[in-house]
């Protein structure tokens, strides 16, 4: 049996958060009844012209030194040709000589912690196209064009990853960077941010590639790890069959999981691509690259690693809240106000708070609980006024906009007991109360101990102090 | 009334002599009356009314410009709100444009009523406004002749004294030919220095829009007003806009003209030869220096621009594909039905032609011999512009091989159709301003010599031009059958 | 220079134009004609020049990112051959 290794490229799609279009004075804005934000320009009336928007050009920019690439002191745009209803030139304004971003690279780090770069061939300036509408209609397809000419960069890697999960690690860390940059809202959804997935395999060992076929319009994370798979496994068994793998487009099925053949893009196209001819070389001068990487915002690796130095997080702890920038900063706020340990901060955000904004599909700027009001429950949890279990408790009844932590547990009495002979009268009873336990642990039946720590938890409501009930069961039972 | 000059006229309406509305009712009168040289797709009849009443209103509140109250032509390839703007083809006939080409809003801005919009060849794409969906335009001074192309519903309309400005689009020589088969004057500024918005696109790195008129006087009227930046245009050049009609009365005493032997090769034929050569000497009679100058890739213009001009009209035509507007198929059966055969249908056969070219000369395998080639040698003339123009000021030649060719002459060969075009395709590849100025008759037909400036010299080509003019009457002279009602109605 | 008409409908399909069998045949031979007539740029050496993609050696003015269009959709769908509830309609694509 041949082992297999799969080559995968990826080419992203990032939709630039710019107020008008690339090449209009139209609005980007999502979600507008159709064609209403379809200007002349959008429409590619007869005797239109484009004109730059500097605020994509900056963006791409930005993107470009983020991922430490080369940025173009000249770059030039050029038509590709082809028709489609939601293509109104009948050319899409790209970049193919001299795009304005080449040669980055990223790291992502491995299940094993190992580090790996991705090396990302080029980032190109380009026109989106409008949509297309199937279903709308029975006989025909229907074209709406407000999204035509919003602004994209298509990032274009280099064939490096080798799985499904080095895919999605890479795709997940572009998605952070533009998010953290400010330039996409990275909305999957809405189609912001999607993804076109090359895909080959070669018999483990060798350099030269296998034919490869391209997944288009992937818009989450899910679906493009399951194309992959899906693809990868596909290949394998034409290869094993000993058939070729046909050099194609192809399209995932959501419902199926599947990917198939896009037939009717099969026919050969021809870009012909040429410099555009209404549109001058854009010359990028020193100073404005200086100035923007002066800008530039902290970069979620160098937010790991200032998280972890300044917070004494494990690298692991520090990459999941810095992958989101609001996460990070939600964190950051929370870790100033609590004196309570980082590592608490960090189990409570990962944990309760993102089960909860997941289950109420919120995002963390929505977060009913502020970053002050978690820090308020840490610093209960940290000076032993609550116990963990009960600051659950608490974290709900503030999610559901009870009040701070401090005023949900005086109202409801949930303040911890540690008073000693309260707690002495607590175990005292239950100790009473299971003289069979008592026999059992006595005869060395350890387990039964925890028997009598949640006897004691519960008759007090959970309010006891968890240490000082486990002490004085130890000296009572002796 | 209809030989007077724009400031004649203007000083006409400013003295009260005549209103615009009495001006343009002249003019639309002359229009109608010579329908039979096809020079409009449409008239514009009662909207040229209502704007002329509105210039005599400015007039008699004293806010009017030199252009305010004139009547002017667009050709029919800028786009007019609320108004049909057809290119010369059947795919847009229907199109009624919702903008104004900046050109339009320029001119409105400055007054000028639009008593129609001229024929054209489809797309621009033409020497002989033979290629046009609505039939050809005949040549004022010789109905069996072309009138020149593609501009030549304009040029035929000035020429005729239909209107006295019109505009033009200059591809390859579009505007200058014309002007020079017609007996008119017809300048086509640097690239860039009108803006091209709103002007259907041929080939958008070539195309060019100008002024077309009786005299380089009145060109430079019409120039001023349509000049200039505009924002919607990114090869729009943001450079000030001088004042063209105070330089006209500068001395040519020392200017230096030189003479490409290029332009006087086997092609040319000998009468036309001689024509130039008294044009010459009046040059030197006004003190100007004379020398020959060598032009030597003048004869690889002519493939090199057909190469690029076909390879951007096949991309810049992609957009007439039945859906958004234009010409649309009847009951197609699929969507590929609907492009081919609303495409087919909606263009004529040497825009198809043009397209087919292009399309090859860009795609896989052909880019580099073609395209790319094309683009090398288009640096070549350049560069050969950009040495002449270290030592001269102007160069001079004339401006087509030869007067009016005869309608059908050429249809059947379209090589021998391109090569009429050899003098004036090397300025639109290097971006040059130029002028025709007409200067001689043979056989009944007019004869224009070109003159071709440095970057930015329309002020000194229309100062040459003016001298020129003062000093003689080819720009005068009226086709015999267009000389009736001379002093107005 | 010669154009098959293989070739002349290869072009013809990214073009999109329909042409007959019939036509192809001139459009072959005229074509073949003119890119033959077009050759004639192989007579001088091109090696090292740069090419010209545009007549002014000048920059891409750059926009600032304001949004002055206003929404015309009406008056830009009156020269639609087909719309429906503000949507341009084409036969159905199936991909």
């Amino acid at each position: 049996m041949t082992a297999w290794e799969a080559v995968i490229g990826l080419e992203i799609h990032v939709q630039l958060d710019t107020r008008s279009k690339i090449f209009s004075a139209a609005s980007t804005a999502f979600g507008a009844e159709p064609n209403t934000q379809a200007c002349a320009v959008d429409l590619g009336l007869p005797g239109v012209l484009p004109v730059l928007n500097l605020e994509a050009v900056r963006m791409a920019i930005m993107f470009g030194l983020a991922i430490d690439a080369t940025i173009a002191q000249r770059s030039v745009f050029a038509r590709k040709n082809y028709f489609y209803p939601d293509l109104p030139k009948g050319y899409q304004i790209s970049q193919y000589e001299l795009p304005i971003v080449e040669r980055g690279r990223l790291e992502i780090t491995l299940e094993n912690e190992v580090q790996k770069v991705i090396g990302i061939t080029r980032a190109h300036l380009e026109e989106d196209a409008g949509k297309s509408l199937h279903e709308e209609f029975e006989d025909f397809t229907a074209v709406d064009l407000n999204r035509a000419g919003t602004p994209l960069i298509e990032v274009v890697s280099e064939p490096d990853m080798r799985s499904a999960k080095e895919a999605i690690l890479y795709m997940k860390k572009i998605h952070s960077i533009v998010r953290y940059l400010g330039i996409s809202d990275g909305n999957m959804q809405e189609g912001s941010f999607r993804c076109d997935a090359n895909v080959s395999m070669r018999p483990a060992g060798e350099d030269a590639y296998g034919t490869r076929t391209e997944i288009k319009n992937l818009n989450s994370f899910r679906f493009v790890e399951r194309a992959i798979d899906f693809e990868i496994e596909r290949q394998i068994g034409v290869l094993e069959d000993g058939g070729e793998v046909v050099q194609e487009t192809r399209l995932y099925d959501a419902g199926t999981g599947e990917t198939r053949s896009m037939r009717s893009k099969e026919e050969a196209n021809d870009y012909r691509y040429f410099p555009d001819p209404d549109l001058l070389p854009v010359v990028i001068a020193q100073d404005m690259v200086d100035a923007i990487r002066a800008q530039l915002p902290e970069l979620p690796w160098e937010k790991a690693s200032r998280l972890s130095t300044e917070y004494g997080l494990k690298g692991h702890d520090a990459e999941t809240l810095a992958m989101s920038r609001e996460l990070a900063e939600y964190f950051e706020r929370t870790a100033k106000h609590t004196d309570a340990d980082a590592k608490l901060a960090v189990n409570w955000i990962t944990g309760e708070l993102s089960a909860a904004l997941n289950q109420d599909h919120l995002e963390i700027t929505e977060s009913p609980v502020s970053s002050t009001m978690l820090a308020g429950l840490l610093n209960r949890i940290e000076d032993g006024t609550i116990s963990g279990k009960i600051a659950k408790d608490v974290f709900r009844s503030m999610w559901t906009g009870e009040g701070d932590a401090d005023s949900i547990i005086e109202s409801r009495g949930l303040r911890q007991i540690t008073d000693d002979s309260e707690l002495e009268t607590l175990v005292d009873q239950v100790l009473q109360d299971n003289p069979k336990q008592v026999e059992q642990f006595r005869s060395g039946k350890d387990k039964v101990f925890g028997f009598f720590v949640g006897q004691v938890m519960k008759q007090s409501g959970g309010k006891a102090n968890p240490k000082q009930v486990n002490d004085l069961l130890r000296k009572k039972l002796g | 009334m209809q030989d007077l000059s724009v400031s004649q006229l203007a000083a006409g309406l400013d003295r009260g002599e005549f209103s615009s509305e009495e001006l343009t009712r002249h003019f639309l009168h002359r229009m109608q009356a010579h329908r039979e040289l096809n020079a409009f797709i449409t008239e514009m009849e009662e909207p040229a009314i209502l704007q002329a009443r509105r210039a005599d209103q400015r007039i008699k509140e004293k806010k009017h410009g030199p252009l305010t109250g004139i009547p002017l032509a667009h050709k029919d390839i800028f786009c007019m709100d609320g108004t049909k703007t057809s290119c010369g083809s059947r795919m847009l006939d229907n199109f009624v444009a919702p903008y104004d080409a900046t050109v339009v809003r320029k001119l409105e801005q400055a007054g000028c009523v639009v008593l129609g919009k001229t024929n054209m060849d489809e797309f621009a794409m033409g020497s002989s406004n033979e290629n046009s969906y609505f039939g050809p335009v005949k040549n004022p001074w010789n109905p069996g002749h072309v009138p020149g192309g593609s501009s030549g519903g304009s040029a035929a309309a000035v020429a005729a004294r239909l209107v006295p400005l019109a505009t033009g689009t200059d591809t390859g020589g579009s505007i200058r030919q014309p002007a020079a088969f017609c007996g008119i004057t017809g300048l086509k500024p640097t690239y860039g220095r009108v803006s091209r918005y709103g002007m259907i696109a041929y080939a958008s790195s070539l195309d060019q829009a100008g002024p077309l008129a009786k005299s380089a006087h009145d060109c430079a009227y019409l120039l001023q007003a349509m000049a200039g930046f505009d924002a919607r245009d990114s090869t729009c050049m943001d450079e000030p806009v001088p004042a063209y009609t105070q330089v006209l009365d500068e001395p040519l005493q020392g200017r230096v003209i030189g003479i490409p032997d290029e332009y006087f090769g086997t092609g040319l034929r000998p009468e036309v030869k001689d024509i130039m050569a008294r044009a010459i000497a009046w040059a030197e009679g006004q003190g100007c220096i004379v020398q020959p100058i060598r032009l030597p890739n003048t004869e690889l213009a002519i493939p090199a621009y057909y190469v690029i001009a076909t390879a951007e009209c096949s991309s810049n035509l992609s957009r007439f594909d039945g859906i958004r507007f234009g010409h649309r198929c009847q009951a197609p059966k699929d969507l590929h039905d609907l492009y081919r055969r609303s495409r087919s249908e909606g263009f004529g056969t040497e825009v198809k032609r043009r397209i087919m070219i292009g399309t090859y000369a860009l795609s896989t395998g052909y880019y580099d011999a073609y395209y790319l080639k094309a683009q090398q040698i288009r640096r070549l003339i350049s560069t050969d512009f950009s040495k002449a123009f270290e030592t001269v000021d102007f160069i001079l030649g004339p401006t087509a091989p030869e007067p009016a060719f005869k309608i059908g002459e050429k249809t059947d060969d379209p090589v021998t159709m391109y090569l009429s075009d050899i003098y004036t395709i090397s300025v639109n590849l290097a971006g040059l301003p130029a002028v025709s100025v007409p200067c001689g008759m043979h056989e009944g037909l007019p004869v224009g010599m070109q003159l071709i400036g440095n970057y930015l010299t329309e002020g000194r080509l229309l100062n040459f031009a003016h001298q020129y003019q003062l000093a003689t009457d080819w720009h005068r002279q009226c086709p015999p059958g267009c000389m009736q009602g001379s002093h107005g109605e | 220079m010669s154009i098959s008409l293989e070739e002349i409908l290869s072009i013809s399909h990214l073009a999109r134009l329909h042409i007959d069998e019939e036509q192809a045949g001139q459009y072959a031979a005229d074509l073949s004609k003119i890119l033959a007539w077009v050759q004639q740029m192989n007579q001088v050496d091109t090696r090292g020049v740069v090419p010209m993609a545009h007549p002014l050696d000048v920059v891409q003015r750059l926009r600032e990112d304001e949004v002055t269009e206003t929404d015309q959709r009406e008056k830009f769908q009156t020269v639609a051959p087909r719309t429906d509830r503000g949507l341009y309609l084409v036969p159905k694509v199936i991909e």
